[in-house]
């Protein structure tokens, strides 16, 4: 309301993760002795964060809103495994493979979501089902139907170009969708009133209920939202690789939420930003990809990761605090 | 007052849960203007009545009654939507959200058109600050700040406006007293003045006696399920009606039994009304 000022910065939700961006480039820098001009020309760690970013954004509101997906983990695999069975091993119209692929993650969204509004099991234990579950078809149904763990797509133009191709040298195309969707969902979580609804869930869901807000409809759309996502990242991958193998993503579980945890969201609901999980996200990448660029001996990646998480809940929880007992100034 | 057609009116309502009945014979009237206290003690029925009213759970039997006609609440939204709402006892708001942001959950105010249509925060913040400080908490002046940065005095304040703010004509307050200290909630006491003096009815429920003295104009007084005594204010006394609650005459011998110990006179003291300091 009074423009821009440190003190209102301050108490935003992603300040702690720009904090920590900044502390772990200057940490690489002065114990890593990392060259800024190769590392910021790099294209892999931006890659990483477009990949992670797009399943950190949705995992993110659902977090937000009280909620948590993991079934994302088994989604990323299955995404490509839907897109490169239909399309690479039965030579249907790439359309068709794309719309089983982000189909099957409205599907799973819709039980994840279902099974989250009809049951009081928490969303972590029911996610951990699915996950597993989907783990299972997508090896057992990919073995069944063709033979193999890892099936080859190939991809005709037009696609490679919307979803995956590289340009500029090493820069997938994902980046674009990474910084999209990152406006989109600002957008409705920061400026609409679907966003008011997912922090007053993610506060109190009972009160929210009674204020009318349709938190099971809610509560679904957010869920498949997160499975389409992770699904949409696998299916991108399987086409700028042109393959597809049914293991992999399960990195992508802790990794998404440690990104949206040092992103500044609280991780029992009501409190966060998406440019704070935007940031969490590049901050991890630096932090996992960019240590190849430096000194340190990147077996130590996972401890500075670590460190960083902790050290990030805890600002995190401090900048919390000091927005709480924000008190304006009387005005003259 | 009590000639005019009653705002609320339960007619001999029984509510069981399975086998257990909760509630036995109830009958009460609410009247526009006036203040109902709702006492008893833990489990005498206060919170399934309050539910009742407000649309959470159905009667077994026995009608609910507004202006005279009878309704029937499937839902809390149906409640809400015929002018009764509650405020719970940590004012049901959301501690992570700024004032204007949750002054209007559920109802929020936009500006533009199809998909870019956004949530107005600026004319959120100015209607929620601006119904807040007509209930005269004028320490309340950002609708930015968060609502968990406000005392919980102010809090419950910031409910009730709200409530009032969307044409609440019954209002249900549980408990809004119980987590304050003196000054809060005499804040709150005030604030609940302020209600009646606008028309509204409101329900004050409690366990405690000393604040609903203080503005209640009708006690009634719940005893495992059942309505042991409705009267006006004045009619009694608050000896008499902290009886009342404890069940009649547990609280005398109870009184008795300590006092014959000698030395704790002074935990006595405490028993009979801890609220008094």
């Amino acid at each position: 309301m009074n423009g821009f000022s440190f003190g209102h910065f301050i108490r935003r939700p992603e300040f702690g993760s720009l904090l920590s961006l900044v502390a772990v480039i200057a940490f690489y820098v002065i114990f890593g002795h990392v060259n800024l001009e190769r590392l910021f020309g790099a294209a892999s760690w931006v890659n990483f964060a477009a990949n992670l970013g797009i399943v950190a954004l949705p995992v993110g509101l659902l977090m937000i809103a009280g909620e948590l997906d993991i079934s994302i983990g088994a989604m990323i695999p299955a995404g490509s495994m839907s897109i490169a069975i239909l399309s690479g091993y039965y030579d249907l119209p790439i359309a068709v493979g794309i719309i089983g692929a982000l189909g099957f993650g409205v599907l799973v969204g819709l039980v994840n979501g279902f099974l989250a509004v009809r049951t009081t099991v928490p969303s972590l234990i029911i996610t951990l089902g699915t996950l597993v579950a989907v783990q299972g078809i997508v090896l057992a149904g990919s073995v069944l139907l063709t033979g193999a763990a890892s099936v080859p797509l190939d991809a005709p133009v037009w696609a490679k170009t919307i979803f995956g191709q590289l340009f500029h040298g090493n820069y997938q195309v994902i980046i674009i969708w990474w910084i999209g969707l990152t406006a989109v969902f600002a957008f409705v979580l920061h400026a609409t009133h679907y966003g008011n609804w997912i922090f007053a869930m993610g506060g109190d869901e009972e009160s929210a209920r009674n204020a009318g807000i349709p938190t099971n409809r809610l509560k679904i759309t957010l869920f498949v939202l997160s499975s389409t996502s992770a699904s949409f990242v696998g299916m991108c991958g399987a086409i700028l690789f042109n393959s597809a193998q049914v293991s992999g993503g399960m990195n992508y579980i802790f990794n998404t939420i440690v990104s949206i945890v040092v992103g500044g969201v609280l991780l029992t609901g009501g409190f966060g930003s998406i440019i704070g999980i935007f940031f969490g996200a590049l901050t991890f990448a630096i932090v996992n990809q960019g240590i190849y660029f430096t000194d340190i001996d990147r077996n130590w990646s996972n401890l500075i990761i670590g460190v960083m998480l902790l050290s990030a809940v805890l600002l995190n929880n401090t900048f919390r605090l000091i927005a709480l007992s924000f008190v304006p100034k009387k005005r003259k | 007052m009590s000639q005019e057609t009653p705002i609320l009116e339960l007619q001999h309502v029984d509510k069981n849960f399975g086998p257990i009945e909760v509630l036995n014979d109830i009958c009460l009237k609410m009247h526009a203007g006036e203040v109902l206290c709702l006492l008893g003690d833990n489990g005498a029925g206060k919170s399934t009545l309050i539910k009742l009213l407000a649309g959470v759970y159905v009667p077994t039997r026995g009608k609910v009654l507004m202006d005279g006609k009878q309704v029937h609440f499937e839902r809390p939204r149906d409640a809400q939507e015929a002018g009764i709402s509650t405020v719970h006892q940590f004012g049901g708001t959301f501690p992570l959200m700024s004032i204007g942001r949750s002054f209007f959950v559920g109802v929020e105010p936009t500006k533009g058109w199809g998909i870019f249509k956004r949530f107005d925060r600026r004319t959120a913040n100015v209607i929620a600050v601006k119904a807040v400080q007509d209930f005269g908490i004028t320490r309340i002046d950002d609708g930015d700040r968060l609502v968990g940065g406000l005392s919980g005095g102010e809090r419950q304040s910031l409910a009730i406006a709200r409530a009032v703010h969307f044409g609440a004509r019954v209002l249900i307050l549980d408990e809004p007293t119980a987590a304050l200290g003196v000054k809060q909630a005499s804040h709150v006491l005030r604030i609940v003045n302020e209600a009646r003096k606008r028309g509204l009815a409101v329900i004050f429920i409690t366990h405690q006696v000393m604040h609903p003295l203080a503005v209640g104009d009708r006690f009634a007084v719940l005893i495992r399920g059942r309505l042991a005594a409705d009267f006006l204010k004045g009619e009694k006394s608050r000896e008499e009606i902290t009886d009342l609650m404890a069940g009649g005459e547990d609280m005398a011998e109870l009184e008795a039994e300590i006092s014959g110990n000698g030395e704790n006179l002074h935990s006595s003291a405490h028993v009979r009304a801890p609220q008094t300091e």
